[in-house]
């Protein structure tokens, strides 16, 4: 069995978990169809206390000890909820009826407590920072074994081993602010390896890291998997970076119902992701766009086992027909910094030596980085929440040093990532209309100007509305509006797509698109390389306090070095178009971009 | 942001290698001691061995400057409001009367009312000293282990600890929350007048509630995710056990409690009487 381990997981660095009977002689990465089934649900539905309408409905499905299943499905569509049923929280935690048949590991699902589920199920939760409770990372991966009063010497051996699993053993004794996201992620993972239960859950494992720990996270999942034979459900959107690593089955969701389960190639190769509103990797929408009838046998499901011979050719002639991109226009700068220092404090490590940029008049800029490069204080600095060391920053021309805060908000608005922390009223309405009421605006000019900026914004028919009422998205929105209203003609938006699904994150992109051509010039902080990929007709990359790079955002994805400083990733067409031998893998992807926005109506 | 917290400072000394729990207990007799007596004599030697363990401690000044002025502030707050409210203290307490200056209407200043402000004071710098040192010196993740092994219940225990891990986070969001608000204009700088600004940090708090509700919301499915809160006991990770200097600490401090105690009550008051 080790032995066998050692071949099939090369780089995972021996996990050194028990693998339960079930994983014995299972080929690594094969289905295993015959494997005892442990998640058994059988019409199975669930409504909230606090809902109307059923969020689940007539869900059968089942999956086998050992497998390693991917759950997709857009916001709402109820993937979160059966995660929840699955680990308890639904009905223990947010209350609600279930109905239907549904087991666990053999035992039904509504006799068993979110104690006796957890010794079942292990989750790791999409928010990493909230499960982190320790004070330390060996306090952290310990909870669960200290709740089961397991004694001190036996849980010291088995926290170091759960955090040598995930490469966390140097850091036992770090506390969580020292660490990164995928950091944090893996403690989380360790801490429920810990306890060495046969499924693992994953609830949305990608939705705070960068691509670069998302594509570690995968890797990562996907070694505890072949090491452990454990079965693993992962709960997602993001299908591409899923599918870096190989699953078994894909089960699409959509209002609450199973519209999919299938295994990977058969569902890239029906129409039926891009119906329930998913994204499907890129590489299989450029196939698309080539003209390329997508089957199983071509093995859509992986970008490496892709099988070339019959699509290179229409690969080339589409590359070699296709446009390319115009040079982007001249445009005058209305914000520049000009060699900008900056350090919290006199003894402190600079954050930005020497950092200069540009945002042009009516320009969508994006701005990436890997974390603590700098990008969260250039925003801050720009709005004089921070005064710079030293450097200018200037607007049109004119030096913003002697502007107060307050002053500066009137030019440029800052929305920050988590509407949370912007959001101070319960009424929508007083929300939007907080910054004119504060700077003394008449209120009947005030309310022209609110409705307005909740008209551009499609936020009218909401105007009466709670906040609290709203959805994520929506109140990502009124923080937008309510900087909007002060009509500044520079936005800075830090990472406005964090969180949203396929849908979302085209809504919310196609309207920063419009109010860039109502000729404001909007500078995104961002890790979401669709978004710097579609939208952006520039990407500056920051690293050690200074730009590492200022390009069109296809010669920055397809540079190596650049993706890696800032914890990018390559972009699967560039893989593409490497493996089909096109020449110009930058040029190829420009293309592509251009392509799939014209195909979108644009 | 500036203004650091106190918080532990990860040294090596004899104190710091004390266990929690041993602190913990060493700190709460000390605290009872120097509440309890006014004996002058036992506040000085109370005083003079707490200024020995800082010294042994090696903690830096610029790891409690912070918090200890703020100490100071309160202190001097407290002696005022002493006086203020009954400045004849000392002379009900010791009996005597010897007026040293006259203030105006009632108030007098008395040898007795400075000598027994003069206690106040000693009693506050006996425990400020222990306290710090408690603090700065006891790993927080040992914390809560220290205070279940003491007797408090672990759930109690442990929220205590997931506050405290949770509070440079909160601190993070209070600063973004102040940002955004400043930016739209809600001004809580001193430039602003007091009654605006009281009602522009409503508009800063309530954003602040809600991400902490929801911080807890998280924290507390998390934890119950990972079995929290179900069985009677509970192990601790980073519990130590008592080793011979713990016990030898603890041993000292409850003879040093006990003389004390013979001390001050010998004459079958709490007050050492220099004016009988």
């Amino acid at each position: 069995m080790n032995e066998r381990m050692d071949e099939t997981a090369p780089h995972a660095g021996g996990i050194g978990l028990a693998a339960p009977p079930a994983a014995a002689g299972r080929a690594a990465g094969a289905r295993a169809d015959n494997g005892p089934p442990v998640i058994e649900l059988d019409g199975f539905g669930f409504q909230y206390r606090s809902q109307q309408e059923p969020t689940l409905h007539d869900i059968t499905l089942t999956i086998a000890a050992g497998e390693k299943v991917l759950i997709v499905g857009p916001s709402g569509s109820g993937k979160s909820t059966l995660a929840h049923c699955l680990n308890g929280l639904a009905p223990h935690v947010h209350s609600g009826e279930m109905t239907g048949r549904a087991r666990v590991c053999g035992r039904e699902l509504a006799g068993l407590g979110i104690l006796e589920l957890s010794r079942l199920i292990g989750t790791v939760l999409q928010d990493s920072d909230g499960q982190f409770v320790g004070m330390t990372v060996g306090e952290d991966i310990a909870f669960e074994l200290e709740n089961r009063a397991v004694p001190q010497t036996e849980m010291r051996e088995r926290v170091e081993r759960a955090a040598r699993a995930v490469g966390m053993e140097a850091h036992l004794g770090a506390s969580p602010q020292t660490l990164s996201g995928g950091q944090k992620q893996r403690v989380s993972m360790a801490g429920v390896l810990v306890s060495d239960t046969p499924v693992l859950l994953f609830d949305e494992p990608l939705a705070s890291l960068d691509p670069e720990a998302g594509r570690q996270a995968v890797e990562r999942i996907d070694a505890i998997h072949r090491e452990t034979g454990k079965t693993i459900v992962i709960v997602e959107h993001r299908l591409e970076e899923v599918l870096h690593r190989p699953v078994d089955r894909i089960v699409v969701f959509a209002d609450g119902r199973i519209v999919a389960d299938l295994p990977p190639a058969e569902l890239l190769s029906s129409p039926l992701l891009a119906e329930t509103g998913l994204r499907e990797p890129l590489y299989v929408t450029a196939l698309r766009h080539a003209g390329c009838a997508i089957s199983p046998e071509l093995h859509p499901e992986s970008l490496e086992r892709l099988e070339l011979a019959s699509i290179r050719e229409p690969l080339r002639d589409w590359h070699e027909a296709a446009p390319s991109d115009p040079p982007p226009p001249r445009r005058s700068p209305v914000l520049e910094l000009e060699d900008v220092q900056f350090a919290y404090d006199d003894e402190g490590p600079a954050v930005l030596s020497g950092l200069s940029l540009q945002l042009g008049e009516g320009e969508l800029l994006a701005v990436a980085g890997h974390n603590g490069a700098g990008k969260s204080t250039l925003a801050r600095l720009i709005c004089g929440f921070y005064r710079p060391t030293s450097g200018r920053i200037l607007h049109r021309g004119r030096d913003l040093a002697g502007d107060t805060i307050k002053e500066r908000s009137e030019r440029i608005g800052f929305v920050m990532q988590n509407p949370n922390h912007m959001l101070s009223k319960t009424l929508l309405y007083d929300e939007v209309a907080l910054g004119l009421r504060l700077r003394g605006v008449p209120e009947d000019e005030a309310r022209e100007r609110v409705l307005e900026t909740l008209r551009i914004c499609g936020l009218h028919p909401f105007r009466s509305w709670p906040v609290s009422a709203l959805s994520y998205g929506q109140k990502k929105r009124v923080t937008i509006a309510s900087i909007l209203v002060l009509d500044p003609d520079i936005l800075l938006l830090d990472e406005p797509t964090a969180g949203q699904d396929y849908r979302h994150y085209n809504e919310m992109m196609e309207f920063v698109l419009q109010l860039k051509e109502r000729g404001k010039s909007i500078l995104v902080i961002t890790h979401d390389m669709h978004l710097m990929m579609e939208y952006a007709e520039r990407t500056v990359v920051i690293g050690d306090g200074r730009v590492l790079a200022d390009a069109p955002p296809a010669t920055i994805l397809t540079d190596a070095e650049l993706v890696r400083r800032a914890s990018l990733r390559e972009t699967s067409l560039q893989r593409l178009a490497e493996r089909a031998g096109i020449g110009a893998p930058a040029e190829f992807v420009g293309r592509f971009i251009r392509r799939d926005r014209e195909g979108r109506g644009r | 942001m500036k203004a650091k917290l106190i918080a532990y400072t990860g040294q090596d000394s004899p104190i710091h290698r004390l266990t929690g729990a041993a602190k913990l207990v060493v700190f709460a007799v000390w605290s009872v001691t120097a509440m309890i007596t006014y004996d002058t004599r036992v506040l000085l030697v109370l005083l003079a061995l707490g200024l020995i363990a800082f010294r042994v401690s090696r903690v830096r000044f610029r790891d409690f400057s912070f918090v200890l002025a703020l100490i100071l502030v309160f202190f001097l707050m407290n002696h005022v409001a002493i006086f203020l409210f009954s400045p004849l203290e000392g002379v009900r307490i010791y009996g005597t009367r010897h007026d040293l200056l006259h203030l105006v209407g009632r108030w007098w200043v008395t040898e007795e009312q400075l000598f027994y402000q003069l206690n106040v004071a000693l009693k506050y710098l006996a425990v400020i000293p222990m306290a710090l040192l408690f603090i700065l010196t006891t790993d927080p993740g040992e914390f809560a282990s220290s205070l279940n092994r003491v007797g408090v219940s672990y759930r109690i225990a442990c929220s205590v600890s997931i506050a405290m891990r949770y509070i440079p986070d909160i601190q993070r969001d209070f600063q973004n929350i102040r940002f955004a608000a400043q930016a739209r204009g809600l001004d809580i700088s001193r430039k602003e007048k007091l009654v605006k600004r009281v009602r522009h940090m409503v508009g800063i708090l309530l954003p602040l509630i809600l991400t902490s509700v929801q911080r807890i919301e998280t924290v507390s499915a998390a934890m119950e995710l990972r079995g929290f809160g179900q069985g009677p006991k509970r192990t601790w990770y980073s519990a130590r056990p008592l080793r011979a200097a713990d016990i030898a600490a603890i041993a000292f401090v409850v003879l040093l409690a006990a003389a004390s105690f013979w001390l001050t009550f010998e004459d079958g008051s709490r007050f050492y009487n220099p004016f009988a």
